[in-house]
């Protein structure tokens, strides 16, 4: 049913077209603007429900692909090459999109994770054109990230996730608003430039191929995945051959480090982190929903896909420095979590923490591991997502949310504080929730190569129960502060995507084979290549 | 040595025809300004000055189509004029009609903003333009030295009177007198490089160095260095390239705005027209006689487009003026413009020219376009200052649309032109292995975020002093939405662009061809 439609494309530029047709609605019509926001933020979900549905594992997503092409740059051939027979030289740069068990779970998660922020966006009290406008801007980019099968493809998304974000955090934010945009951008800014040096790198080198037509060697630089995981593997590709398109073992190193940075900086990794804790902090609540549940899983699925699967030599040797960073991240982040008397600053670091879990996965360099950072990386997007959501409904009704001004919400507010209850506890890692499966599949998967990090890390862990608990009783046991008396509980609009998202947190827990099953087989080539890397 | 001086024909004023029509124009506006009466408006010579560009830049079109004809008909593209020393070619005329496609826009833009309190004698302004402009096609189209200096000191001398056109404000003033130091100094580097290079070769045409170079390497290789090294400090100086910049700012915020926009846009261009053929034409023609010379030269290129790069974005961090921050841009801008004629040709990195023009295109639109916007902004706000953009959201939404527009691609950002042409150069860059230069070049690029997200921050997130409407004129909102517009195209679509200058330039055709 599928197979006729460019059904990934659809999914990428639903939310574009719906940008387009707000900004023809006329300003004052705020129900109108918020209506067709909601359509065109669920429309790709059902879309990527449809594609879950109809993606069978066991073929990989080659029936979705799409390919077209959108540039092939003329390249001068006068130095040299036209008299050496060649007949055509040129940069590509392909159209091409792709699903397989990798990004499959990350494009559901930002279906799902957008749709509640776009329900709870009802906390917006200004300019919500705009505010729409840019949200669907987002989202096009977020979907064309996990979507996008080339470099140049996959950076334009990326670079596009930045201006909307930017505006979303300066003029919808807290007090300290612009001081946070700023950082956003500067900090991520500098991740993209890293990332496109490395990208080119590879692009100058990899993406070089010959082909022989009948009139003689057309020449080609192409930025396409497809193309430079062939060239990476092939011993005989001009990247592996000392020439002018050598790649040599210190030059893959060097990119590898630069992805690893560029990609640590979204993640983040732990001295690119201070960014992150001002966008948690001074963001709007469904802004951050957004950005802690799924902007930072760019950062993991970047590394996994460009990182760990263009370099699998590189993924090796730096396989025991990632997964001691990752555990310097857990770590980090709990410990100061148990210390933030602020809320938001709480989740924040833990945020950190459960990231560094991500990483252990992929230093594991098995599929166990693997799964367990795509397992991790959508079940921590729910988690945070709901705990933001919380965050705003809170805000909305005490105008804080401070640890210590707060307390005994259990009585005024007996439903928010029964979900906030819940999602600390998947945050926790309780068994029966999401939080656990990730958790338990990424550290079985270090496992084997590396059990003293995991005992440190699992560490951690410990705090995060210590960290969960004292925010989360804090604010919901012991007296109710006089002012708070009158507080009434949420509306339905704001109940519906926090059911919904605890709904999704306790279904991936008793059921985890929802998401395995999809990534079953997604890591095959990728598990081929270490192999064959740890055999040389 | 016996020369043979070939003297003009008729048949060659068809291919002058171009710079013809713009010296014609000249003269007929500016007795045209003196006949007309007081009470008639002024804007009529603007319009007269624009109609001439336009009809120069047919010419320049015709010329394209009829040296493409000659490559089919296996006859070499490329007309040599009065022995060499003025060459009709893809390369002056793909440049020529960047340079009167610029003008064009910015005369069109001040049509709208330019008010008789600021420029009294605007007719002055709209006649001056054009012997500037052809200055300008006289340096992209020189084979000799002597046509360069001529074409260079008619570009000048003209732009010091356009920069004091704003004779009530006093920092006019200052800025042309600034500007005529600074300029006549370059013109004396240049000068005496040049003397020098026709010291050691014997001759003033290009072709001729470049014959000759060789041999001067051989016989006393210090003296071409310091021929070489004088000119790229008179060049670096027009281009305000870093630490050779610092008079930019000033003059670009003393100028009037369109002028401004000339000087960042044509003046630079033309200069680094005239680099390219000296650069290429005997430099690097010396490659094979000389790898050392070539490598020094080339290398003191890339330093100076690095220290430009990064100079020009730490200067503009602080800037509170739009003039003086887009000056300071310019001169990052620039640094940027000079990466691919200072990388390696090798076999297969050898688009140096499509990389330059497509991002001077791409520079072209967004500088035009952003130094309109700030001329309407200016006009409303009387002021020039970056605050004067507060809550331009509120006030005119669709100019602020489109000036977000115009910063992305100044900021590098997709899917503009500015990104792509960025990109282009980074390739190049990569391709050739600098990858210091290209982290440069990045590292550069995430700072001007900070710079120039400044306009958008002043637009977006900040309310203005008065929330009147902004009022557009008719062109000016024309040359901005025509800016924003093709900034756009130009990031999804470059391939048209760069396969139609792939066909017409050829670097041994333009270049090497005798």
């Amino acid at each position: 049913m599928l197979d006729d439609l460019p059904i990934l494309s659809m999914i990428a530029f639903l939310p574009l077209v719906g940008a387009l047709v707000l900004l023809l609605v006329p300003q004052g019509r705020a129900r109108l603007i918020r209506g067709m926001a909601l359509a065109f933020t669920f429309a790709p979900l059902l879309a990527a429900v449809a594609l879950y549905i109809a993606y069978e594992p066991l073929l990989g997503g080659e029936a979705f692909a799409e390919k077209l092409t959108w540039l092939s740059v003329p390249l001068n051939m006068e130095a040299g090459l036209s008299a050496n027979g060649a007949t055509s030289y040129r940069l590509l740069f392909d159209y091409r999109m792709g699903v397989d068990g990798i990004s499959l779970p990350l494009v559901l998660l930002t279906g799902v994770v957008a749709s509640m922020a776009a329900l709870a966006s009802v906390q917006i009290r200004k300019r919500w054109k705009l505010y729409y406008v840019l949200f669907l801007l987002l989202q096009t980019g977020m979907y064309g990230v996990f979507l996008a099968r080339d470099l140049t493809v996959f950076f334009i998304f990326f670079e596009m996730t930045l201006i909307p974000m930017f505006f979303l955090i300066g003029i919808w934010g807290y007090f300290s608003r612009e001081n946070a945009a700023k950082r956003f951008l500067v900090y991520n800014g500098l991740g993209s430039a890293v990332m496109l040096l490395a990208f080119l790198m590879l692009i100058a080198t990899a993406g070089f191929s010959i082909e022989q037509t009948a009139s003689g060697a057309a020449l080609s630089f192409s930025g396409s995945y497809d193309v430079l995981a062939a060239n990476l593997a092939d011993p005989n590709a001009a990247a592996n051959l000392n020439g002018s398109m050598f790649l040599s073992d210190s030059l893959k190193g060097a990119a590898f480090a630069l992805l690893v940075v560029a990609f640590g900086i979204k993640l983040p990794l732990f001295p690119f982190h201070t960014w992150m804790l001002k966008v948690h902090t001074e963001a709007a609540p469904p802004v951050v929903m957004i950005h802690s549940g799924i902007l930072l899983k760019m950062g993991a699925y970047g590394l996994l896909r460009f990182g760990a699967f263009l370099l699998p030599d590189q993924l090796r040797a730096w396989a025991p420095a990632l997964a001691a960073l990752g555990v310097v991240n857990i770590v980090y982040g709990a410990v100061l979590a148990c210390v933030q008397k602020e809320f938001k600053l709480m989740l924040a670091y833990s945020s950190i923490s459960h990231m560094g879990i991500v990483l252990l996965g992929i230093a594991a360099l098995n599929e166990t591991g693997f799964e367990g950072a795509i397992y991790q990386s959508v079940s921590h997007g729910l988690i945070s997502a709901l705990l933001f959501l919380i965050v705003g409904t809170l805000y909305e009704r005490t105008g804080t949310t401070r640890i210590d001004e707060l307390g005994g919400l259990a009585s005024a507010l007996p439903f928010t504080s029964g979900i906030l209850l819940t999602a600390g506890l998947a945050s926790l890692g309780l068994p029966g929730l999401s939080g656990f499966v990730g958790e338990f599949l990424s550290f079985l998967g270090l496992f084997d190569s590396y059990p003293w990090l995991v005992a440190v890390g699992v560490l951690g862990l410990l705090f995060s129960a210590v960290y969960v608990l004292r925010g989360v009783l804090g604010m919901t046991y012991g007296a109710l502060p006089d002012r708070f008396a009158g507080l009434r509980d949420v509306r339905f609009v704001e109940a519906l995507p926090m059911i919904a998202l605890t709904a999704l947190i306790v279904l991936l827990g008793v059921y985890p084979s929802l998401l395995t099953d999809a990534m079953a087989h997604g890591f095959d080539g990728a598990l081929k290549l270490l192999q064959s890397a740890a055999g040389r | 040595m016996q020369t043979v001086v070939q003297t003009l024909t008729w048949h060659d004023t068809w291919y002058l025809a171009p710079e013809i029509v713009l010296a014609a124009f000249t003269i007929v506006l500016a007795i045209l300004d003196l006949a007309l009466p007081k009470r008639i408006g002024r804007n009529i010579i603007g319009w007269g000055a624009l109609l001439g560009l336009i009809a120069a830049g047919v010419f320049v079109g015709w010329h394209i189509h009829d040296l493409s004809t000659w490559e089919e008909a296996g006859k070499e593209p490329f007309r040599n004029l009065l022995d060499g020393s003025y060459r009709v070619d893809d390369f002056g005329n793909l440049l020529k009609l960047v340079f009167l496609g610029a003008t064009a826009l910015i005369v069109l833009a001040s049509l709208g903003t330019t008010r008789t309190d600021e420029i009294p004698i605007k007719g002055e302004f709209y006649y001056l333009v054009l012997p500037a402009v052809l200055g300008a096609m006289v340096m992209a189209s020189s084979g000799d030295l002597i046509t360069l200096f001529i074409g260079m000191e008619l570009l000048g001398i003209t732009s010091y009177v356009l920069v004091a056109a704003r004779k009530s404000a006093g920092i006019s003033g200052e800025a042309a007198f600034k500007y005529v130091v600074t300029g006549g100094t370059a013109s004396a580097f240049v000068l005496y490089g040049m003397s020098f290079l026709y010291g050691m070769t014997g001759s003033t045409r290009l072709s001729g160095i470049g014959d000759a170079i060789g041999n001067a390497v051989a016989e006393s290789p210090a003296m071409v260095y310091v021929a070489f090294f004088l000119l790229i400090v008179g060049f670096a100086l027009k281009l305000a390239l870093a630490p050779f910049h610092a008079w930019a700012p000033d003059v670009y915020q003393g100028a009037p705005t369109p002028v401004t926009s000339f000087l960042g846009v044509v003046a630079k261009g033309a200069a680094f027209a005239m680099l390219y053929r000296i650069f290429v034409n005997t430099a690097l023609y010396a490659y094979a006689d000389n790898t050392q010379l070539r490598d020094d030269l080339y290398l003191a290129l890339k330093v100076l487009a690095a220290a430009a790069m990064l100079v020009g974005v730490a200067g503009a961090l602080r800037q509170q003026n739009a003039k003086r921050l887009l000056a300071l841009s310019g001169v990052a801008n620039a640094g940027i413009l000079l990466i691919p004629l200072a990388l390696d040709v090798t076999n297969f990195h050898a688009s140096l020219f499509s990389e330059f023009i497509y991002y001077l295109l791409a520079y072209v639109l967004m500088n035009a376009g952003a130094f309109a916007v700030v001329a309407v902004v200016a006009r409303g706000a009387k002021s020039e200052e970056l605050s004067g953009f507060a809550g331009l959201y509120h006030r005119a939404p669709w100019t602020a649309a489109a000036m977000t527009v115009l910063v992305c691609s100044l900021a590098g950002l997709p899917v503009t032109g500015g990104f792509f042409g960025k990109l282009f150069i980074l390739f190049g860059t990569v391709q050739t292995k600098e990858y210091w230069l290209a982290a440069v070049l990045l590292a550069s690029t995430v700072i001007s975020y900070y710079v120039y997200f400044s306009f958008i921050r002043q637009m977006y997130l900040r309310g203005g002093e008065s929330e009147l409407p902004v009022t557009v004129p008719v062109p000016t909102g024309l040359v901005i939405w025509i800016c924003a517009a093709a900034t756009v195209a130009m990031g999804f679509l470059p391939k048209p662009i760069l396969e139609w200058v792939d066909g017409l330039f050829s670097l041994t055709t333009d270049f090497f061809s005798r």
